[in-house]
């Protein structure tokens, strides 16, 4: 438990910190590197969750397929003019403002409603019968959620032939 | 140390997503602005997984792969708008395209 305690927040500090300069970093690659050790302290929490199979996606899907394809459009793009340029547009004060003033409302449902979310820390019960994790996912997923999937699968088709058609010079 | 409940999971995801709320709406690179969202849909993914955990129950991560599914076929699509615009108009920077603008 105490292991489990030290552990989220190690996750919890890559997860902020590197989110955090993403957001701050002049160069683009720096702000990609920040964003993968963000998302490897995700991935990291969702092993401390037993979620074993959304780990692995996790890694091979973001880290491995999403920033390369940053890294990709950031080196296709030409950024070294943007870099010397204002990082920050004019209306941050008021984004800033008002990203507050949803941080201080969430905080306080969070603050109020903290109590009721203990549903299953006091029960020790395993996870439902048959197998690990990867079973029920892909057991949940070809059964009750089929269609969803297939859907999921022509949204992905429609993305490839759209982000063809936008990066193609001449159709 | 208090053992980890739901509710720093919770937590957590909400300070995620005000720091990429923060991204979107404060930097001026697409680029940034598109890492940004990334950092959102991953603070939505946690509190379903964080639910998902706490009600012993699969379902929620069914919900963060979709998710994690959306998220790909937006960083694609995304990028290659970027592209595009890169080549008509040779700014990244993201107001610097106000072409409808009054």
């Amino acid at each position: 438990m105490l292991t489990d305690t030290f552990l989220f927040y190690v996750f919890a500090l890559l997860v902020l910190g590197g989110a955090v300069f993403t957001i701050t970093r002049r160069n683009a690659v720096h702000s990609a590197i920040s964003l993968i050790v963000s998302l490897m302290g995700v991935a990291g929490l969702y092993l401390l969750q037993k979620a074993e199979f959304l780990f692995a996606v996790q890694i091979v899907l973001y880290i491995g397929g999403i920033m390369v394809l940053f890294l990709f459009v950031i080196m296709l793009v030409n950024l070294d003019q943007a870099a010397h340029e204002r990082q920050f547009n004019r209306q941050w004060l008021v984004a800033l403002v008002a990203v507050g003033l949803a941080g201080a409302q969430i905080g306080w449902f969070l603050y109020k409603g903290a109590a009721s979310f203990r549903i299953g820390d006091s029960v020790a019960q395993p996870l439902a019968p048959g197998g690990g994790n990867v079973e029920q996912v892909a057991d949940a997923l070809f059964s009750e959620y089929l269609l969803p999937f297939e859907v999921a699968s022509i949204l992905l088709l429609v993305a490839v032939v759209g982000s063809v058609v936008m990066a193609k010079k001449r159709i | 140390m208090h053992p980890v409940t739901t509710a720093h999971y919770l937590a957590l995801s909400a300070a995620l997503l005000l720091i990429g709320t923060v991204g979107v709406l404060t930097r001026r690179n697409i680029v940034i602005i598109l890492m940004s969202i990334e950092l959102i849909l991953n603070a939505v993914n946690i509190n379903l997984v964080a639910f998902s955990h706490a009600l012993r129950n699969v379902n929620g991560q069914i919900f963060a792969i979709f998710v994690i599914t959306d998220a790909v076929a937006e960083a694609a699509v995304g990028l290659g708008i970027l592209i595009a615009l890169f080549r008509n108009k040779e700014t990244v920077q993201a107001d610097e395209i106000d072409l409808l603008k009054w």
